[in-house]
């Protein structure tokens, strides 16, 4: 382990917090809880979509979930959508700003429970749109309850003795369901546990807007992000739990670059 | 100007592309389909884009976020798929989205759906209801100028026979007065300045915790109260000295028009109104009348719906009697047999009579 030196002054000046904060992220108070993953993403997205250089040109549809509360501090143009129904909107935008960058910010619950359809059949039409799934395992918003992607055996608020597959039935993963499909060029999973994980689900975010910018068709990014409040942990607990419980079911890395599936994920 | 002999649902579409209609998104349903298949066809021609949405969900969803960026959008269905849209329709309304509806409705069914929608919070739609395709073709440019002007949805009420029966008309825009640019669409121009914008229908803004839903709500709400001071429309003839009115909607109107002509002409004191607008209903017509008339019928293809209407306008003041009723053939379309100006005249007169005591001067 090399330690730093103390016996010279630093060849970097300190800099501000302020100073790092990327262009787009307004500064403000928000609701979201201590231990929240999904600040880190967002922040994440804001920073890699001004790396690119599409800061002035990006347009997202907002569906409904913990993170909409977060949205006011997105210096972003953006629709709010329904429940579920972001796709569609973020489709109505970039068909007709084929120009811009377009983005949708979906929960599990919105995008894997109200409103897989939409993404699937985006997905399929090959919308040249960036779909970013946080995905937390639970309906945060309401309170900690069952999604359509809790992993088997995990608490929450409608499975107090866990997710019962014969009672409760299986998760869904959107790495399975969407790289079989012809318009999708990208899909990728990461999580924000560690700032080893944040960095990799950055350039995750980065080649997912690349294929967009590319015009090479749909591009998906899930992050598995934490959700202490929902599962009922301390807050310190978060990115362990997340790591021994929900990435070894949902997989990380990528599942489909440049349109060919990854072969190493199957 | 050329006439030419077109379809209803094919004269709406270039209507609607004439007045600059750039975006549709559609999934077919009888008597809506054509409206699509036109749509999909002349769409492209004209530098547009029409998208066959895997879903009604999802085409109110699409035409939704073309809007966003400030372009004239529109979606349309049939009774089924438009109850489908009502929770997007309530968002799109609140959040001030000016989409026009093409709705090819199976018969008079749906005024209610229409008039009240079926989605969620305090909203409206401008509801238009052409009684053949020349004022369809007005209609749908209207449509898209008044959604303009209020920045709220306005739909075509038409049905089956609107969107099936040929018309010779003549397709040619309608000018009207230039409208300010809409310095709300979004093109991401702003991101990063501090005034990148949200749309929505809440009260959400940028930079600031929390919404503010009532002051929100409450500024649409006395945007309700003028639409329905400057935009009720209605058709009447013969009130003078009517001692009986009837009124009916839409193309059915179009039938009961030509009997109460007949029966004017042959001496009875009955006259006629019909509503352009179904919201907002034009009140002040059945009010001004209300005094004088023995009865005011309303004739319309449904279990009763624009009778609540007739009679909230009249608050009492004159009795309002049903004259029409469900009416369908096998095909559920909306066609049935009440839909026949022989029957409607035997309706007619049989009401007149009871009313006014007046036989018709043999
Ligand atoms: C049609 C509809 N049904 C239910 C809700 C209530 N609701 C709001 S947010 C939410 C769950 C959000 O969960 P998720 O998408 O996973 O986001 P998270 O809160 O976990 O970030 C639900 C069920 C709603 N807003 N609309
Ligand atoms: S409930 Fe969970 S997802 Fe919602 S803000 Fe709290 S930690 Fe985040
Ligand atoms: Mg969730």
């Amino acid at each position: 382990m090399t330690l730093i030196d103390t016996d010279r002054p630093p060849t970097v000046p300190a800099k501000e917090w302020r100073a790092r904060k990327p262009s787009l992220l307004l500064e403000g108070d928000h609701d979201l809880c201590s231990g929240c993953g999904e600040p880190i993403a967002l922040r994440s997205l804001l920073e890699v979509i001004e790396e690119l250089g599409w800061a002035d040109r990006a347009m997202a549809a907002v569906g409904i979930g913990c993170y909409t509360a977060l949205t006011p501090l997105l210096d972003v143009d953006m629709v709010q959508a329904l429940h579920g129904r972001a796709p569609s909107v973020a489709t109505g935008l970039k068909r007709m700003r084929p120009d811009r960058l377009v983005f949708t910010l979906q929960g599990d619950g919105d995008m894997v429970n109200e409103g897989l359809q939409e993404v699937l059949h985006s997905a399929a039409r090959g919308e040249a749109i960036t779909c970013v799934l946080l995905n937390n395992g639970v309906f945060g918003e309401t309170g900690g309850h069952m999604t359509a992607t809790t992993v088997l055996g995990q608490r929450t608020k409608n499975t107090l003795e866990g997710r019962d597959a014969k009672y409760h039935g299986h998760p869904i993963s959107m790495t399975d369901l969407l790289p079989p499909l012809g318009g999708v060029s990208y899909v990728a999973r990461g999580t924000v546990t560690t700032a080893r994980d944040v960095e990799r689900t950055r350039r995750y975010l980065r080649r997912a807007l690349e294929a967009q910018i590319a015009g090479d068709g749909f591009s998906f990014v899930e992050i598995l992000t934490m959700c202490p409040t929902g599962w009922f942990i301390p807050v310190t607990e978060g990115p362990g739990y997340l790591n021994d419980t929900i990435a070894p079911v949902f997989r990380t890395g990528e599942f489909k670059a440049d349109g060919k599936i990854v072969e190493t994920q199957k | 100007m050329t006439r030419r002999f077109v379809e209803g649902s094919e004269a709406i579409v270039e209507a609607a592309i004439l007045a600059g209609c750039r975006f549709f998104a559609g999934y077919p349903m009888t008597p809506f389909t054509e409206v699509l298949d036109h749509m999909a066809e002349k769409m492209p021609l004209a530098g547009g884009i029409c998208v066959n949405a895997e879903s009604e969900l999802e085409a109110v969803g699409m035409a939704w976020g073309a809007l966003a960026t400030g372009a004239r959008a529109a979606t349309g269905s049939t009774g089924q798929g438009l109850s489908l849209m009502q929770e997007s329709f309530s968002e799109i309304t609140r959040a001030e989205l000016p989409l026009v509806v093409v709705n090819m409705a199976r018969g008079q069914s749906d005024y209610y759906q229409s008039t009240r929608g079926g989605g969620h919070g305090d909203y409206f739609h401008i509801i238009l209801c052409p009684i053949d395709i020349h004022e369809a073709v007005e209609h749908i440019q209207l449509a898209f100028h008044l959604a303009d002007v209020w920045r709220n949805p306005v739909q075509i009420y038409g049905d089956y026979l609107l969107a099936h029966t040929a018309e010779a008309v003549e397709l040619e825009a309608i000018a009207f007065d230039t409208l300010p640019a809409k310095d709300w669409a979004l093109d991401g121009s702003l991101n990063g300045t501090g005034g990148s914008r949200n749309i929505n229908s809440i009260g959400m803004t940028k930079g600031n915790k929390g919404i503010e839903p009532e002051r929100f709500w409450k500024r649409l709400q006395a945007k309700y109260e003028a639409i329905k001071i400057a935009e009720a429309r209605h058709e009447a003839e013969f009130l003078e000295d009517a001692n009986y009115v009837v009124t009916a909607f839409g193309t059915t109107a179009k039938f009961v028009r030509h009997v109460i002509r007949e029966m004017r002409n042959e001496g009875s004191r009955i006259g006629y109104i019909r509503p352009i607008t179904l919201w907002p209903f034009p009140s002040q017509a059945f009010c001004d009348v209300a005094g004088s008339v023995r009865e005011i019928g309303v004739f319309e293809l449904n279990g009763g719906q624009m009778i609540d209407d007739v009679r909230l306008a009249v608050l009492g003041a004159a009795p309002v009697a049903a004259l029409g009723g469900i009416s369908s053939d096998e095909s559920g379309f909306g066609v049935g047999p009440l839909l026949n100006t022989d029957v409607i005249r035997s309706i007619l007169e049989a009401a007149y009579e009871r009313a006014t005591g007046e036989e018709k001067d043999q």
